[in-house]
């Protein structure tokens, strides 16, 4: 596949149809590859990687480049294609100066899973499909794919992509991967259970910000919470819920434009499977309002935004708010 | 050396715990490991590492500095200071310890930061040996030798025996109020030493210099063209300064408590995008400049003033946790300029 995608950019960079092309540089180890602009044949050639361990969802940082001069050709996997419909639904990409190429894309895998197993050292990392063979300094370690599957692509949307302007390889099919059924375990707790649960999940937060800066919905030009007119500037916790809120006021703002492409927990230092919050607005608004998939289209109106007679009451809230 | 049978940790744990607070790295349900207050029964991690890093110790997130209260025209300030409690944190790994001492040359000399003083008199570092580093482990590259770390006492592990030997008179005052718990062991620190050297040797980052670096490279770096590349992955969020054990930059806030005003220094970071915003604005107005600013520092700017002695321990963390994997390795190694 890496080599197909080096070969079609190639071939749009010589054709003049694109000027850039952002794609994942290889890192240092076998599994840190970082986002990447690449202008010439020879650095693609050089750097370019595409594999098993590619992760990072590329759509922000369109917001930037479709900004700047000539055409900029976009690799994005499944997931992917979701956020850049909701950033070009929300007026916040152009569209128009990004060649998208929609690549497939198989279960990502997650070194920090790998490493939670104690595998250290590791010098390389092979997927036959079953299992991983770990290359280490320590020596050979093999563990099964399925137990190093990021959490992201445990809840996989599906193989098929809402947008792309041309396609390596085929179109796949939406899949139902479950992914409500955590946030159904969540609402089956009691109130208490649920407030503890995630009390000890955001009172690990350490307030780095990741999860807000890579988080294609969040797109403000200035966030309120580094804004110090704004009032409620906030770099550090004055008590200890704060982290609580932040979480949850920014749950509410991506509310209905959060298509869950799981950037937020894939990034959190700190292993805050912050996600479920997210899932858990979609969840409602499936129930509520009819079911939605922010991103699906890139005009779509999000029934946060919209009204009909059909929308549930506001006293909703009330008939929920009790055990 | 004195050993103890690392079946009998927790009795030395237990013993220690009596004399004063105790805080042992333990693993976490999510896989990572983090500092814990020893409680009878909590089991040692045997990851490498801690996720955060041991510089809460000394210099915690947030720290409430002084309160105020204001009454018409008369302001009363309160010194709110009191003295910390004794405390041993337990299992620090060569590359943070040497951070405190990064962090002592910035908070003790003059003005001496009594805050942090205050927490440093009374913490007692017992540091660990590494024997199972990982692929992001570059601390030989700063000088530090990973298998004899410095603080108030050492320790080192292997399958059967913890030994520990004193290095400072506070680390012998540790080891004495439970000496009754070890005995002698003929191993010597360079035998246990030479059991693991060879590991180091073979990780992927061996070889990383910073010959190419110091406090008279600013006119080669600051200008490079190399870091509009390097810092376009950037998304600014503050995640390898949070997480790494040198950076030492606060802000000073207050709040406004409704009847009365608490003033607090938290962490910040120079990814962000209010760092040291002064009353005409912020010095550094793109990621390009706040990216450039992390590694100059480390690099360049913190040798020039502390006689050639990096910012940078090597202990990986910003390797394994940047969202986009951007880290001083990878900065180092594009921006070199080979002589």
């Amino acid at each position: 596949m890496q080599e197909a995608m080096i070969k079609r950019a190639k071939e749009l960079l010589a054709e003049g149809i694109v000027n850039r092309v952002i794609g994942w540089k290889r890192g240092e180890f076998a599994y840190d590859s970082t986002p990447a602009i690449f202008e010439t044949p020879e650095e693609l050639e050089r750097d370019f990687v595409y594999d098993d361990l590619t992760a990072s969802n590329l759509s922000k940082y369109l917001i930037k480049e479709s900004r700047k001069a000539g055409k900029i050709l976009a690799f994005l996997k499944p997931c992917d294609t979701y956020s850049l419909n909701q950033l070009t639904c929300e007026h916040r990409v152009i569209r128009e100066n990004i060649h998208v190429i929609g690549i497939p894309c198989d279960p990502k895998i997650d070194a920090e899973k790998i490493k939670a197993k104690g595998i250290s050292g590791i010098l390389g990392i092979k997927n036959d499909g079953v299992d991983l063979t770990i290359d280490t300094i320590y020596g050979k370690e093999s563990m099964p794919v399925s137990e190093a599957i990021m959490e992201k692509c445990l809840s996989c949307k599906g193989k098929k992509h809402v947008t792309y302007d041309e396609l390596i390889g085929e179109d796949g099919e939406l899949c139902d991967s479950g992914r409500f059924d955590m946030v159904a375990e969540l609402e089956a707790m009691t109130a208490q259970e649920r407030y503890d649960f995630w009390r000890s999940q955001l009172s690990k937060c350490i307030r780095c910000n990741a999860c807000r800066n890579v988080c294609p919905a969040c797109t403000c030009e200035k966030c309120v919470f580094d804004n110090d007119a704004s009032g409620i500037a906030n770099k550090a916790a004055a008590d200890s819920f704060e982290e609580n809120m932040f979480h949850i006021i920014r749950a509410f703002h991506v509310a209905g434009r959060c298509t869950d492409c799981g950037e937020c927990s894939r990034v959190c230092p700190q292993n805050i499977p912050l996600h479920m919050l997210n899932r858990k607005f979609i969840k409602d608004i499936n129930e509520l309002y009819g079911t939605y998939q922010a991103g699906e289209k890139p005009d779509s109106v999000s029934p946060l935004t919209s009204y009909t007679l059909d929308d549930c009451e506001a006293s909703i809230v009330h008939e929920r708010g009790t055990e | 050396m004195l050993r103890i049978s690392i079946d009998r940790l927790n009795e030395l744990f237990d013993a220690a715990a009596e004399k004063q607070t105790l805080y042992i790295p333990v693993d976490r349900e999510d896989g990572g490991a983090e500092y814990k207050k020893y409680e009878k029964g909590m089991k040692l991690s045997r990851s490498l590492n801690t996720v955060r890093s041991a510089k809460d110790f000394f210099f915690p997130q947030t720290e409430d500095l002084m309160e105020f209260r204001v009454d018409k025209k008369n302001i009363e300030v309160k010194d709110i200071r009191s003295e910390a409690e004794d405390f041993v944190i337990f299992g620090v790994k060569a590359c943070d310890v040497r951070s405190f001492s990064i962090l002592d040359k910035v908070y003790l000399s003059d003005p001496v930061d009594s805050f942090y003083k205050n927490r440093r008199n009374h913490g007692v570092v017992i540091s660990m040996a590494c024997t199972h580093p990982a692929e992001t482990c570059f601390c030989t590259a700063f000088g530090i030798d990973p298998l004899s770390p410095e603080g108030d006492a050492v320790c080192r592990m292997d399958n059967d025996y913890l030994y520990i030997s004193a290095l400072t008179d506070k680390g012998n005052a540790f080891i004495e109020q439970i000496s009754h718990l070890f005995e002698d062991s003929s191993e010597t620190e360079e035998e246990f030493g030479s059991k693991y050297r060879d590991i180091f040797s073979r990780l992927p980052l061996a070889g990383l210099s910073t010959d190419a670096f110091g406090g008279d490279k600013l006119d080669e770096y600051f200008n490079s063209d190399k870091w509009g590349e390097l810092s376009e992955s950037c998304i600014g969020c503050g995640t390898c300064t949070f997480v790494c054990p040198t950076c030492q930059c606060y802000d000073i806030k207050d709040f406004d408590t409704g009847n009365g005003i608490k003033r607090f220094r938290c962490w910040d970071s120079c990814m962000y995008s209010d760092f040291t915003k002064m009353a005409h604005g912020n010095p550094r107005l793109t990621q390009l400049e706040r990216f450039r600013q992390r590694f100059m520092h480390k690099l360049v700017y913190f040798p020039a003033c502390n006689n050639g002695e990096f910012g940078c321990v090597g202990c990986g963390r910003c390797l394994a946790r940047c969202p986009v994997s951007m880290n001083i390795v990878k900065v180092m190694k594009d921006l070199e300029v080979k002589k």
